[in-house]
């Protein structure tokens, strides 16, 4: 029970413990353990095939196997089934979008299941991307890499989930594009929402993030806070090898 | 009155016999092709539950007392149930291997289907009566149209384009495709894919078994009717290419008048003309006439 009592029930969004994760025979996660607060937006750092992006499916079961402890809202889920996880409000964004094909952009935006009432409702998605609203009916394949991506958040905010997980949204997207982005995300912090953002663009994310994890072979090795970022530069730097 | 020789009777009664097989093979491969789509399986035990389908319906009235009507709608209800039963505890383990080892299971199953039905019924078949309502027909004038046959096609038709109503323009059709799309994400999204798969399977089933009691009253009800069935279905399926929906239904109907006027007009090639075409598309257009690479 000392897991439960480690739980703040006001602030704590998740908290996940010695996370392992598993493809097939291969070991990605080898113990992450973080914790991110609500309200909070926190960044997984880290070079390609650190595990920033396995976490992620971790945290919903979308990897072979898992084990160790996941609290969201203080309620264990590493045994849940991933669609039973999603209903306790999460929004996940993936990296390579998800966008599907065979469906409409609207189909796509109504795709998935609210999973509470407070969610954005279709006129305030629209107000949101603009552009959304004109392509309402075009393929999801049809759409801009841009366009791709707005659908694909946008997706996630009309169900009224309170804990994102967004993938490398900036990845391939033109500086426009990236900047209208950064103001999307400024604005659900705004609204309270918890934000955890597997990102590339380290300029992109540090404006807009509270604290960062740094991940590597599967494993949590440094947290810089926002007052910390300054000092700690060199030793990210290094880290992250740009 | 002739067309090219032909009395138009001749040629009339050869597109409607053309019309009603293309019925089955639209409805087939419409099943067929849902569930590959879903479940990456190629459910050769698909001509085998469509024979259950005719069998539970003759069952039903000869033991049961049970008329067509009631049939129609009991027979997939039960057979699609036994479809789910089979997912669950079989095909469900499959989902991640290779198509094969799904089409090794569900040609086992078919035979172990049709064994068994051999085994009870034998096979010289057993007839079952036309539903009075539907006996007798039309004089159109140029040809004798029996009104069950007439019922047939019409009920054929409304089930397959209701059905591609339901998946290419409803809420529940977005999850199916999204759920062949990329299932793992639909899930992640809050869906429960492993249930979907099993109803999938069950409906897919069901429509096999709904074909299977509308044939009984034309075909001879045989234990062999459904492995006589499933190679040209599987044709069918091959030719729209496999997948799709819309192509399942254009192709299997277009390729059953394709055979009734081969019939008519070269009957020694009948029986081979659907795996001429199967091997002209192969080569000109792989993933079939409606399909796509995948």
């Amino acid at each position: 029970m000392a897991k439960a009592s480690a739980f703040t029930p006001d602030s704590e969004m998740l908290r996940v413990n010695d996370l392992h994760a598993f493809y097939g025979e291969s070991h990605i996660l080898h113990g992450i353990d973080f914790q991110v607060n609500r309200g909070e937006l926190v960044t997984l750092l880290g070079r390609n095939g650190a595990g920033r992006t396995t976490t992620l499916k971790a945290i919903l079961g979308l990897v072979g196997r898992r084990s160790g402890s996941i609290m969201i809202n203080g309620r264990q889920v590493i045994d849940l089934p991933t669609h039973r996880i999603a209903h306790l409000g999460i929004g996940y964004c993936p990296e390579e979008r998800g966008i599907y094909a065979s469906l409409s952009t609207e189909e796509n935006l109504l795709l998935p299941p609210a999973v509470n009432s407070t969610g954005m409702s279709l006129d305030e998605i629209y107000e949101m991307f603009p552009n959304l609203k004109e392509r309402r009916n075009s393929p999801g394949s049809r759409l801009s890499g841009g366009e791709q991506q707005m659908l694909a958040m946008a997706r996630i905010l009309r169900t009224g989930a309170r804990l994102l997980l967004l993938d490398e949204i900036t990845e391939g997207l033109a500086p426009v594009i990236v900047q209208a982005l950064g103001r999307v995300i400024a604005q659900l912090k705004e609204k309270g929402l918890t934000i955890i953002l597997v990102e590339q663009n380290f300029r992109f994310a540090a404006p807009l993030a509270d604290r960062h994890y740094v991940i590597e072979h599967g494993r949590i090795v440094e947290m810089v806070s926002k007052d910390e970022l300054d000092s700690k530069m060199p030793l990210l730097q290094k880290l992250l090898g740009v | 009155m002739d067309i090219f020789g032909i009395p138009i009777q001749a040629l009339m009664g050869q597109l409607l016999i053309g019309l009603i097989n293309g019925s089955f093979y639209a409805i087939l491969s419409l099943g067929l092709a849902i569930i590959f789509g879903l479940l990456n399986i190629i459910n050769f035990a698909h001509g085998a539950l469509y024979m259950m389908g005719a069998f539970c319906a003759w069952i039903g009235l000869n033991w049961l007392g049970l008329n067509y009507w009631v049939a129609l709608i009991a027979v997939p209800v039960v057979v699609g149930a036994f479809g789910m039963l089979i997912e669950r505890t079989m095909l469900k383990h499959l989902y991640k291997l290779d198509h094969l080892y799904g089409l090794l299971l569900t040609f086992g199953l078919a035979l172990i289907i049709e064994g068994l039905f051999r085994y009870r019924f034998g096979i010289s078949g057993e007839s079952y009566p036309v539903p009075e309502l539907l006996a007798g027909g039309f004089n159109l004038g140029f040809m004798f149209l029996p009104k069950y046959r007439a019922w047939v096609i019409a009920v054929s038709l409304v089930v397959c384009f209701g059905s591609w109503f339901i998946i290419e323009r409803t809420k529940l059709g977005s999850y199916l495709r999204a759920g062949t799309e990329n299932p793992q994400l639909l899930q992640a999204f809050g869906i429960n894919v492993p249930l979907m798969i099993t109803l999938t399977y069950g409906f897919g089933v069901a429509l096999a078994a709904f074909a299977g009691v509308l044939a009984a009253p034309v075909l001879q009800v045989n234990p062999v009717m459904g492995s006589n069935l499933i190679i040209v279905v599987f044709a069918v399926v091959v030719i729209g290419g496999m997948g799709s929906i819309m192509g399942s239904i254009v192709t299997g109907l277009g390729l059953g008048l394709i055979e009734g006027l081969t019939k008519v007009f070269y009957p020694e090639a009948s029986a081979v003309v659907i795996f001429v075409i199967m091997g002209i598309v192969l080569l000109l257009r792989p993933a079939g006439l409606f399909g796509r690479e995948r």
